[in-house]
């Protein structure tokens, strides 16, 4: 296992790697560059901003230094954002994202997973109906369609929550994003809860423990429940990859100082090292994360074993 | 007695004759039984219909359409919903019904188009990995597997940002690929895991046994028994894919003035949300029906086409 | 008196296809200490019956419409919830066919065995513990101490089933019942688990429900033998006397199906035909479209139970014909 782990902490390096290359490839072939604005620069002033830039040198040159830099973490400053550099960019937002986005699918996990249970186990009757009927809902309405609703109420009519602050992840200003971000999860997971135990209550093993006498809870809680959940760590993967996109979203209706509305400001404004540094801490932290969820299939499944 | 040889089951009047029911018909009744996956079918159809002639209707009835700006001179243009307007109207005046129905428009082009793209990529691939096996089957997951690694999403925003905005129409091609190259990846490995499971049952050995051409097992045998999966995973990725293009257009990556989608609708609806809620929430309602809609008819159609997920 | 009386039960389901009725019409009687051999194709019913008396039956598509089981004084079939459970495992013990599938593959070996004596017996950790490693070393698991901790998937396929039997044994309940033990096994493996069984069943006088598609294995098991077909019971007598001198043509069809290794002819037998449609039985009997020696009143009229001996019954319009004719081979 150990082994396994290391291999795949290793194999981190050359697929960043090959992300930031590909997005780096994808700034510099595309139209235009950071400093064309409304009217153009007479040819010495951009000679000269080139100059300082590093623009100037051959293609292949500037790659490399690009990569000798992302192998050290060193992203340099912001084009955009003068006089600061990427890396504190970084600190400062993703604390913002992390936590919004960990409540957010810590709230869905517990909701979700409570709600399939009950809906597997009281199979075809009004409570599974209703969760399931309350699901699909959660899966259909956009992520940019409940924030704001949920603000119109909440926020502009109740006044309990501020409608677009952020003031810290243990303060009423988290409330509404957390909760319009977690709602879609919530909703993924109480159906694959939900399936997952179903099939997992109809296998054999299932009827072995009845036949030995076992009280319903006693079979779901501790019988079905291990099985029946690998379907809801299976979607924790690419769920924290959609996290990215939620969260952008979030922060754009919420107006929260995080990675997404950072990143996307960064790609408008052509901010390479910015953009280039935001690509490659996520593609680490998504890569991580997708360790840590095999990991987790071998606690819970003792025949998997790397 | 006599001694029946073994085999010997030919002509036999011993077996009865059932009338055979193909898989096909079987599933498509129980599809027809799950009353909700009608009730979504019907749905999306009024709604795809309502899209496609809407807003040439509404042009004949009352000459609005989705761009059309009124010459009044009056300070305030957003109009609350009224006979005239059924959906009010947006900041310049315009007609919020008409641009909702041309959203609608560009919002199931994307996701229809945008699914078929990845079909066609996904099938192709997975079907000839899965089929061929050995050295290029494992080259061609590895590659697979390394794509999955990489975080979409990310690339997408990376892509639109830089690359469209040019022209509106050229956004849309964008998208179309952008969104296809997307969900690709998971139709493969579908596909193949299907093709590699059924190439090894008996009846595709005895195909073989048989002579049949290799052609022909992959077109007559493979493909049919790969679809319910394929159908499956492609009707649930159609509301996923528009969300998607929501999400980007609501961040302004996406469509482009003066087309519409209902994600780019909800961004300019959202900046008057305290004062002209309409503006958001007839894109939004109507966009959230359609993926209800679209997520019942998949659901329908996955419970009809793999009967043991259904209820009893 | 008897350990077990079943009386006309009868389990349907209710299918797309119509209600299918997997056990129709059965009755059969197990003393104490004795063993009885259900036999039948797939589909006859076999299964359903003793999931039935178990009520393990699931209840949506299945619903046991009549009859009583009496065990032990108590009807079976009109036990609560909560008193079937005090029946399950601990005083029926249940193995079925496929160990792979029917061992829990999250849960160590250990835990599944403690968990049923500490429920029905309240044991303390230590208690079942205990009792699971006497358990494994009675099924014949060699190095039990060091294994018990183990998944289901580090055993093999027999070892599994000695597993499952030990499981079911535990609490020492008054029967036993085997479901396809040997099915999924391999034909050495298959002796070994029957030797087991019979050595079980010698020792702590735990009377036996053996259930096969087989009949070479219920021949040196079982005292008394049923002979299933579409839900109903074809024939009913002593071991012995079944394979010595049937009375039902479907049970002269399976005796003829079991290979011969001493028969001169070079073909094998096989019963022409298919098993019947459980939703859509022909009238009349519903072996007939198969039946060698059928007859036009076969196909119209639903057969007779025939008495042929004390306690050898055969449900056939020519009960009495076949009967002696298999007399006459015998000699």
């Amino acid at each position: 296992m150990l082994r396994f782990v290391i291999r795949r902490l290793l194999s981190t390096v050359p697929m960043v790697l090959i992300v930031v290359s590909l997005t780096w490839a994808l700034i510099r072939l595309a139209p235009g560059s950071f400093y064309t604005g409304e009217k153009a620069l007479p040819p010495a002033i951009e000679q000269n901003l080139r100059a300082k830039y590093g623009l100037d040198k051959p293609w292949y040159v500037q790659y490399g230094r690009m990569i000798a830099n992302t192998a050290r973490l060193d992203f340099g400053s912001s084009l955009k954002y003068e006089g600061q550099s990427v890396n504190a960019i970084l600190w400062r937002a993703f604390p913002v994202s992390a936590m919004v986005g960990l409540m957010a699918y810590g709230l869905s996990l517990l909701v979700g997973i409570t709600s399939g249970l009950f809906a597997a186990v009281r199979h075809n009757s009004k409570w599974d109906y209703a969760s399931m009927t309350l699901s699909m809902l959660g899966i259909s309405v956009p992520t940019f369609v409940l924030g704001p609703i949920l603000v119109l109420f909440f926020s502009l009519t109740m006044y309990w929550f501020p409608p677009a602050r952020w003031d810290g992840f243990a303060t009423r200003s988290a409330v509404l994003p957390v909760l319009t971000l977690s709602v879609i999860y919530m909703a993924y997971i109480a159906r694959l809860t939900r399936s997952g135990m179903l099939e997992v209550l109809r296998s054999d093993y299932i009827r072995t423990a009845r036949a030995k006498g076992l009280s319903e809870p006693s079979i779901v809680l501790r019988h079905a429940f291990r099985g029946g959940i690998i379907p809801v760590v299976s979607l924790t993967g690419p769920a924290l990859a959609g996290l990215i996109t939620g969260t952008v979203v979030v922060e754009r209706i919420f107006v929260l100082p995080g990675l997404g509305t950072y990143f996307v400001n960064a790609n408008l404004n052509r901010d390479e090292p910015l953009i280039l540094g935001i690509v490659a801490f996520i593609s680490i932290t998504i890569l991580i994360c997708n360790l840590l969820v095999d990991v987790a299939y071998a606690y819970i499944d003792p025949r998997i074993r790397y | 007695m006599s001694a029946n040889k073994l085999g010997d089951t030919g002509d036999s009047p011993l077996i009865p004759s059932i009338a055979g029911h193909s898989l096909f018909h079987q599933a498509m009744r129980r599809l027809v039984r799950n009353r909700l996956a009608v009730f979504g079918m019907f749905v999306v159809g009024v709604i795809a219909v309502a899209a496609i002639i809407g807003p040439a209707l509404i042009y004949s009835a009352t000459g609005y359409t989705y761009d059309y700006i009124p010459a009044d001179s009056d300070l305030v243009k957003s109009f609350p919903p009224s006979w005239t307007h059924p959906m009010g109207t947006d900041n310049e005046g315009r007609d919020m019904l008409a641009r909702v129905l041309l959203g609608g428009r560009i919002s199931l082009m994307v996701g229809i188009i945008s699914t078929i793209v990845s079909l066609v990529i996904g099938i192709a691939y997975g079907a000839t990995a899965g089929y061929l096996g050995g050295k290029l089957d494992e080259l061609m997951m590895r590659i697979v597997d390394i794509l999955f690694a990489i975080p979409y999403m990310m690339v997408v925003i990376v892509l639109l940002a830089l690359f469209g905005r040019q022209t509106a129409l050229g956004q849309l091609f964008l998208l179309f690929a952008a969104l296809g190259a997307v969900s690709w990846l998971t139709m493969a490995r579908i596909v193949r895991g299907q093709v590699i499971s059924l190439k090894n049952q008996e009846f595709i050995l005895a195909a073989r046994a048989t002579g049949v051409a290799q052609w022909k097992i992959i077109l007559r045998h493979l493909v049919p028994n790969t679809l319910g999966p394929v159908i499956v995973y492609a009707t649930l990725e159609v509301p996923a894919v528009m969300l998607l293009e929501a999400f980007l257009s609501f961040l302004g990556l996406g469509v482009q003035a003066p087309l519409a989608s209902w994600g780019s609708l909800a961004s300019e609806g959202i900046q008057n949300i305290a004062v002209f809620p309409w503006q958001l929430i007839f894109p939004g309602i109507t966009m959230a029906l359609t993926l209800f809609s679209l997520n019942f008819v998949g659901d329908g159609l996955r419970d009809a086409l793999d009967p043991q997920t259904r209820r009893s | 008196m008897n350990l077990l009386s079943v009386r006309n039960l009868r389990t349907h389901f209710d299918t797309d296809d119509g209600i299918v009725k997997a056990v129709d019409d059965i009755s059969f009687d197990l003393a104490a200490g004795q063993s009885l051999g259900i036999v039948g194709e797939s589909g006859s019913g076999k299964s359903v019956t003793n999931l039935s008396l178990m009520r393990l039956i699931p209840t949506p598509p299945g619903r046991i419409v009549s009859g009583e089981a009496i065990f032990g004084g108590k009807d079976l079939l009109k036990l609560s919830d909560e008193e079937i459970r005090h029946v399950r495992g601990k005083r029926i013990g249940m193995v079925f066919q496929d160990p792979m599938s029917s061992l829990n593959p999250f849960m160590r070996i250990s835990r599944q065995l403690m968990e049923v004596t500490e429920l029905h017996m309240g044991h303390s950790s230590s208690q079942a513990r205990e009792h699971a490693l006497e358990m494994l070393q009675l099924v014949g698991i060699p190095d039990a101490r060091s294994r018990i901790d183990s998944y289901p998937h580090e055993f093999s396929g027999g070892m599994r089933q000695r597993v499952m039997i030990a499981m079911a044994l535990s609490c020492r309940p008054e029967l036993l019942i085997a479901d396809e033990p040997t099915t999924a096994l391999d034909v050495t493996i298959q002796a070994q688990i029957l030797e087991l069984i019979k050595k079980i069943k010698s020792e702590t006088q735990t009377s036996v429900i053996l259930i096969t598609h087989d009949l070479g294995v219920v021949a040196g098991m079982t005292d008394t033998i049923i002979v299933m077909y579409a839900g109903k019971i074809f024939e009913r007598a002593s071991t012995l006397a079944l394979f010595e001198r049937p009375g039902n043509p479907y049970t002269k069809g399976l005796l003829m199906s079991v290979p011969n290794p001493l028969s001169e002819r070079g073909e094998l037998y096989q019963i022409p035909g298919l098993p019947p449609d459980p939703a859509h039985l022909p009238p009349g009997c519903p072996f007939a479209p198969r039946c060698e020696r059928a007859e036009e009143i076969c196909r119209r009229e639903f057969p007779p139970v025939v008495q042929l001996a004390p306690n050898h019954e055969s449900l056939c319009h020519f009960a009495k014909e076949v009967y002696d004719e298999s007399a006459h081979l015998r000699s």
